[in-house]
């Protein structure tokens, strides 16, 4: 019985944890910009939980619960460091304590707010996604340093210095007027479009924080749309974001093997996501201005085109990631230009494209790269060369169901 | 919160800059220093004699260690500064990008070790 109720708590402990971290966060940190004081302090709340919700039974609103002791512990921890400004900090924090005790129900939602903190100028640029990841999503810095292709302790280095900066500089908590976004708003959706793709790259759903954190990133993707209704790169990322969602039930079949795109099957896309998508791009080209986040999510509409006409517009697609290459360029999106050429009948210039990407010790370790690299060897005939960069891609891969996936790729060369 | 604003340029430009120049330079710092007055947030500043009348002391074992010149040559030199009260990194940001020595030179914006309240 012990067991079941420790479980039952722990259970919605860690639900909490996942639906409220980035909100409790934003609001506790907006009182004071000590953004790793909140994180500390919800950190011992969420503990508390653990250690008595067991007994005492789940609060009926747990959120506000753990927003209450996570206070507490931010107060106690500002006597405890008691430095003129920590002292300033903690009588706002009374203050607000007593105002929330008085109609505490509303939690407000302050995440786009410490967003737009992360972005601020005065935080090393290549900080900015990754801490917005922690401090919102709620990502460790481990998979934060992989997505980031980092070394895991620079990372924690990086953030925890950049936090100390939001403090002690005293970055302010506002979202700045559209003539100041400057960079900051690219750095947030690319952010939201980080913490997408990693609940994304989990498919079956098996792990549950990261199915959330795509849910998640889309509701946020919403909520920048909402404040910023004429940013054409915030409806493209949202639109790019609700086409790759309407695939979530194609990409695995009954057996839980890997689906690729182009053998999906359309019956099984959510067409109201998609229509929406297409909405939300139509709007976008509207405002006549093109981004990357655009011409994304025009390239997957290029493929939801194939569930009307029955086929792959490729030429279209290699288009798009050219004008990519040019606006936005990285090795990622060459890996897929060069697929895009492989497939209107250029796999040679495909594979000196992807020759030229070799020298990067980015891709040593990025397993689209070796696969790419495989299909086009592929195409070329050369099967022992492909089998080489199936068998690379395969030792990089940690899903099961793409190993299984590339597995297959390989033993249907020819040698 | 305090925060102090560095006023770095190249004294060998603003040495050798026309009279006119010299004059314009000045109206503008005293219009900039009036507006941070009325607002409430100047504490402190002050333009310092160029880098040649500046002395560098260290003490080894006790000892001074006096050297002319400044601490480290640098392209640009430290002019000038100024104390300022502002709410935020963002007003102390914005008072830095209207200082007249901002279109040649750079400010460094930094704010204050507070000391402990007790």
């Amino acid at each position: 019985m012990r067991d079941l109720a420790e479980a039952a708590a722990r259970a919605a402990a860690e639900k909490a944890a996942r639906q409220s971290y980035g909100k409790l966060v934003a609001y506790l940190a907006a009182g004071t910009r000590d953004v790793a004081g909140a994180e500390d302090a919800l950190a011992e709340a969420f503990a508390e939980a653990l250690r008595r919700w067991p007994k005492a039974g789940i609060p009926d609103r747990p959120e506000a619960w753990l927003l209450a002791v996570a206070r507490r512990r931010g107060i106690d921890a500002a006597r405890r460091r008691a430095t003129a400004s920590a002292g300033q900090a903690h009588l706002e924090l009374l203050a607000e304590e007593a105002e929330a005790d008085m109609h505490g129900h509303h939690i407000p939602d302050e995440r786009l707010r410490l967003m737009f903190v992360c972005a601020h100028p005065a935080i090393d640029p290549a900080v900015r996604a990754p801490l917005m990841l922690q401090t919102v999503f709620g990502l460790n810095a481990a998979a934060i340093a992989r997505a980031f292709l980092v070394p895991p302790a620079t990372m924690s280095q990086r953030l925890v210095r950049a936090k100390g900066r939001i403090r002690d500089a005293g970055i302010p908590f506002h979202v700045p007027e559209q003539n100041d976004f400057g960079d900051r708003l690219d750095t947030v959706l690319e952010a939201i479009y980080a913490a997408y793709s990693t609940g994304w790259a989990d498919p079956a759903g098996t792990d549950a924080q990261r199915r959330d954190l795509a849910e998640e990133a889309i509701w946020l993707g919403r909520v920048a749309v909402a404040l910023m209704p004429g940013e054409a790169e915030a409806l493209g990322l949202l639109a790019l974001m609700l086409h790759a969602e309407s695939r979530n039930r194609a990409r695995r079949d009954a057996s839980g093997d890997f689906v690729p795109l182009a053998d999906q099957d359309c019956g099984l896309w959510d067409i109201s996501m998609i229509d929406e998508a297409e909405q939300i791009l139509t709007r976008a080209g509207q405002s006549g201005t093109i981004g990357r986040f655009q011409i994304e999510a025009a390239i997957q509409s290029a493929h939801a085109a194939r569930r009307l006409t029955g086929e792959t517009d490729w030429p279209a697609i290699r288009q798009f990631y050219e004008m990519l290459a040019v606006l936005s360029p990285s090795p990622v999106v060459d890996i897929n230009r060069a697929a895009a050429l492989a497939e209107t009948g250029n796999a040679l210039a495909a594979l000196d494209l992807l020759d030229s990407l070799a020298g990067d010790p980015k891709l040593a370790g990025y397993q689209p790269y070796f696969a790419a690299r495989a299909a086009v060897l592929e195409k070329l005939g050369r099967s022992a060369d492909a089998g080489e960069a199936y068998t690379r891609a395969i030792a990089l891969e940690q899903d099961p169901a793409l190993r299984r996936f590339l597995d297959r790729r390989r033993d249907r060369l020819t040698v | 919160m305090r925060y102090m604003l560095l006023i770095y340029g190249n004294e060998n430009a603003m040495g050798s800059a026309p009279p006119e120049a010299v004059t314009k330079m000045s109206a503008a710092y005293s219009i900039y220093t009036q507006a941070m007055k009325d607002a409430g947030a100047f504490l402190a500043g002050d333009r310092l004699q160029p880098t040649r009348l500046a002395t560098s002391v260290r003490t080894a074992g006790g000892k001074p260690n006096v050297i002319d010149g400044p601490y480290a040559d640098t392209k640009e030199q430290l002019a000038g500064f100024y104390m300022i009260e502002a709410p935020d990194l963002d007003a102390a940001i914005s008072w830095a990008s209207r200082c007249p020595g901002a279109e040649r030179g750079t400010i460094e914006v930094r704010p204050v070790w507070e000391l402990q309240a007790g």
